[in-house]
């Protein structure tokens, strides 16, 4: 072997301590992440439109309200610090947290609780969600940090409604800019949005409650599944909470740079029917298209294992929930016996179609098994604008597929001009009383009863709790498991070592 | 010429006229209303009018008519439903992605296919010229987006040479050009497969006429008839082929930019139909339009350019 000249062993010296270099350099723990996506946000302020993609950036990370959605749904303090109730329960009285500032330097005050609650209710507001404003008759500023707020009278849900991406507060100052360079209040500030490729977030050191750990946040948006695995597969992606493609769960379960996190959302998946359209208005009808589904062979077919069966609309982490599958349980023989009974045959309704995976994937299934008992359903795939203009707004469909991904949204059975058309004054009255009950106990009683009572009607098929199913990189740590608000809360989020 | 010129003027303009209505009345009759679909499922009655007004929905057809080809005449298309910002803005920070693109996958696919072409007329009846063609046909039968997968699982996720998508900006040019490496590949191959094909089909058809007779009769080589005569008669055809290229890789690189995640024109319009924002859709369907449009007169003019007969009074 040849003598090795000082600067040959230099030279081998530097080769052979670059990558220990570069170890130790990738052994601090980040602190930015990249976010990823499906849908990019239309704009970024939640009090305008209903797209979850906004409260999926903004929610708890820019924007807060008085109160918020915990982890797992609890409703907490936030820009109120705490609140009392008067003895009729007519007016609340929110004390706001002290010395809190938004983005841009200013202070925040009792006005701009007043200013985000008057505009909300305006009769030109764009609020998507305004009902949750119903019942509000007065907001008064008492002093630069309590509120009250007046009620036509007691609403149950009051502090939960507060609670919504919709009911955030923002700032007069800001207002006409909101929508594309929101200032909030939040534990990050936003910095920077290039439409069609990313968000930008950074910490904000003046936040109020304690820091976040991260100092900087990137949202991209991915539409297309096979994109999205190649991103995660490829390191450009940290973490992508609701993961487009359930198929390739399994490959990052198995290998160990990523973790694979399953919890809940709020999303009951049905099979809704048109209860004005004959022979839907027929109970016999419905009945029999219950029993002729068969949810586990959806969840497996469909959703790849992910999902939980129900049988009412209510989601089955809730304390008041109540496993009602039994009354509609998988039987195709009683379903073709009460559509005898019924006198129905050669039934062809439509099913309509929105895109997400769980109606198109969901109603190929859900078709087969209908045409197992003699139905024939005829498959319309729709676009959403579509589904919302033919079946939400005219009512132009006799089935559809659809996730309803509100919280707590079982009194849509209460409104006889909803798009399936369920028109009962004993569930008006169960969910009216639910406004005058505050006792946990009481409002359970009440909303188990309503639960039996949708099931009991077959007013739709109750198919399976959406899941949400989300991948990261296995360092992170303090990502939420479960999606009780559209929300991609970032505050607890960090790298381990 | 004058006349030739004049002609093709003409045609650009009423094209442009008829373009603008068509696609006006078709995104009036497409189901699905702006307001309500950002408003979403719990959207009062109340609201969703208070919207409809804010976005100027409730106008007349007509009125919105003039109001939308008067405001593009003069530089503004309006402001998105959805996005809420000027839709020229969203445009032209789309271009910047979209233009690039397009101009780097047609230099590639022109880079690929004029050598090849070149080589297997040179080459006609040979195994090498047939190896050529079948190698071509795959690539014309290859999707692009398939292809466009295996760059990805390549270089992106095995090799990580390059990004598996997304698009950095401009402010850094060697990031954005490695970005826009992978996706402007996968939409050249098979361009360049199709181009290829046609050069070599249009130069051996040339090889066949009497003043190529007469040019090898004088001496030439194969090779120099080739590259000093055949070539340039058989760029016409070329050229028809580049143009409708160009005009395909500007609007049609929808899918393409859906696998890379890019920020370009053709995701922006495909979002923008399904969030029925269909202010930008008419205003980006009408500036492709014109694109392709104008790109089919530049290759009109361009005949001229290598055809002297086209320039005769």
């Amino acid at each position: 072997m040849r003598d090795s000249s000082p600067l040959r062993r230099l030279l081998a010296a530097t080769l052979l301590a670059a990558p220990l270099l570069a170890g130790t350099a990738l052994a601090a723990p980040r602190t930015d992440i990249v976010v990823g996506m499906q849908l990019e946000p239309p704009t970024l302020d939640p009090t305008s439109g209903a797209a979850a993609a906004i409260d999926e950036v903004v929610y708890a990370n820019v924007f807060e309200g008085l109160t918020r959605f915990g982890p797992d749904g609890e409703v907490l303090p936030a820009l109120a610090e705490s609140w009392e109730p008067a003895p009729d329960n007519l007016s609340w009285v929110f004390h706001l947290r002290p010395g809190v500032k938004w983005h841009d330097g200013t202070a925040f005050t009792a006005e701009d609780v007043v200013f985000s609650f008057d505009r909300a209710m305006a009769p030109d507001s764009t609020n998507a969600q305004k009902q949750l404003f119903k019942g509000i008759n007065e907001v008064t500023a008492i002093d630069d940090v309590t509120v009250e707020i007046g009620l036509d009278e007691p609403k149950g849900l009051f502090l939960s409604n507060l609670a919504w991406g919709d009911a955030v507060i923002v700032s007069p100052a800001s207002i006409d800019t909101d929508k594309t360079q929101p200032v909030g209040t939040g534990p990050f500030k936003f910095s920077k949005w290039v439409q069609g490729d990313r968000i930008e977030l950074v910490r904000n050191p003046d936040y109020w409650g304690e820091p976040a750990k991260l100092e900087r946040a990137t949202f991209k948006f991915i539409s297309d599944p096979t994109a999205a695995y190649a991103a995660m597969m490829s390191g450009d992606i940290d973490a992508f909470p609701v993961f487009p493609a359930p198929e390739n769960l399994a490959q990052f379960q198995a290998d160990s740079r990523f973790q694979v996190i399953v919890g809940s959302t709020e999303g009951e998946t049905i099979l809704a029917m048109n209860n004005k359209r004959p022979p839907f208005d027929d109970i016999r009808v419905r009945e029999a298209i219950g029993h002729a589904i068969d949810r586990k062979a959806i969840i497996d077919g469909a959703m790849f294992g992910y999902g939980t069966p129900i049988g009412s609309h209510f989601a089955p982490h809730n304390a008041a929930y109540e496993d009602l599958t039994g009354l509609s349980g998988h039987d195709p023989e009683k379903a073709k016996a009460l559509l005898a009974e019924a006198g129905v045959t050669g039934l062809k309704p439509t099913l309509v179609l929105p895109p997400p995976t769980y109606a198109r994937r969901g109603g190929e299934i859900v078709a087969s098994q209908l045409r197992a008992v003699g139905i024939e359903p005829q498959i319309v795939n729709v676009e959403w604008a579509q589904w919302l203009e033919q079946v939400f707004k005219n009512h132009d469909f006799d089935m559809t597929i659809i996730s309803h991904t509100e919280p707590m949204d079982i009194e849509i059975y209460a409104r006889p001009d909803y798009y399936f058309g369920y028109d009962d004054p004993v569930m008006r009255a169960l969910i009216r009383g639910l406004d005058f009950t505050s006792k946990d106990e009481e409002r359970n009683e009440l909303l188990r009863a309503a639960q039996e009572r949708v099931a009991t009607h077959f007013v739709n098929t109750f198919l399976f709790q959406l899941a949400k199913t989300g991948v990261a990189d296995a360092r992170l740590r303090g990502l939420w498991p479960n999606s009780p608000t559209q929300a991609t809360d970032l505050t607890a989020v960090y790298w381990a070592e | 010429m004058l006349r030739y010129v004049l002609t093709r003027t003409a045609s650009l303009v009423a094209s442009l006229v008829v373009a603008s209505l068509v696609i006006f009345l078709v995104l009036e009759v497409v189901p699905g209303d702006p307001a309500s679909f950002m408003l979403g499922m719990n959207a009062q009655p109340e609201t969703v009018a208070a919207l409809r007004s804010e976005l100027g929905l409730d106008a007349g057809a007509l009125q919105r008519y003039a109001t939308w080809v008067g405001g593009v005449l003069s530089g503004d298309f309006g402001t998105s439903y959805a996005y809420r910002t000027p839709v020229s803005g969203m445009i032209l920070d789309r271009v910047q992605v979209s233009l690039p693109l397009a101009l780097l996958s047609l230099a590639l696919s022109t880079a690929i296919a004029f050598p090849i072409g070149l080589w297997a007329a040179a080459r006609r009846g040979t195994p090498t010229d047939t190896g050529i063609m079948a190698a071509t046909q795959v690539g014309v039968a290859l999707p692009n987006f398939w292809f466009a997968m295996l760059l990805v699982l390549l270089f992106a996720v095995r090799l990580r040479w390059l990004p598996a998508g997304g698009f950095p900006g401009w402010a850094d040019p060697v990031a954005a050009v490695k970005a826009l490496l992978l996706p402007a590949l996968a939409l050249a191959l098979p361009q360049a497969a199709i181009l290829s094909r046609v050069m070599r089909s249009a130069l051996v058809d040339t090889m066949s006429e009497d003043f190529i007779r007469t040019a090898r009769a004088k001496g030439l080589t194969r090779w120099q008839v080739l590259t000093r005569h055949a070539l340039r008669n058989a760029l016409i055809p070329v050229l028809t082929i580049i143009g409708l290229q160009f005009s395909f890789l500007l609007a049609g690189a929808i899918i393409i930019e859906n696998v890379f995640f890019l920020p370009g024109l053709g995701r922006l319009v495909f979002q923008a139909i399904s969030q029925r924002d269909l202010i930008v859709v008419k205003s980006v369907v009408l500036l492709l339009v014109v694109a392709v449009v104008l790109v089919n007169y530049v290759v009109d003019l361009a005949y001229l350019a290598v055809d002297p007969r086209l320039r005769r009074p």
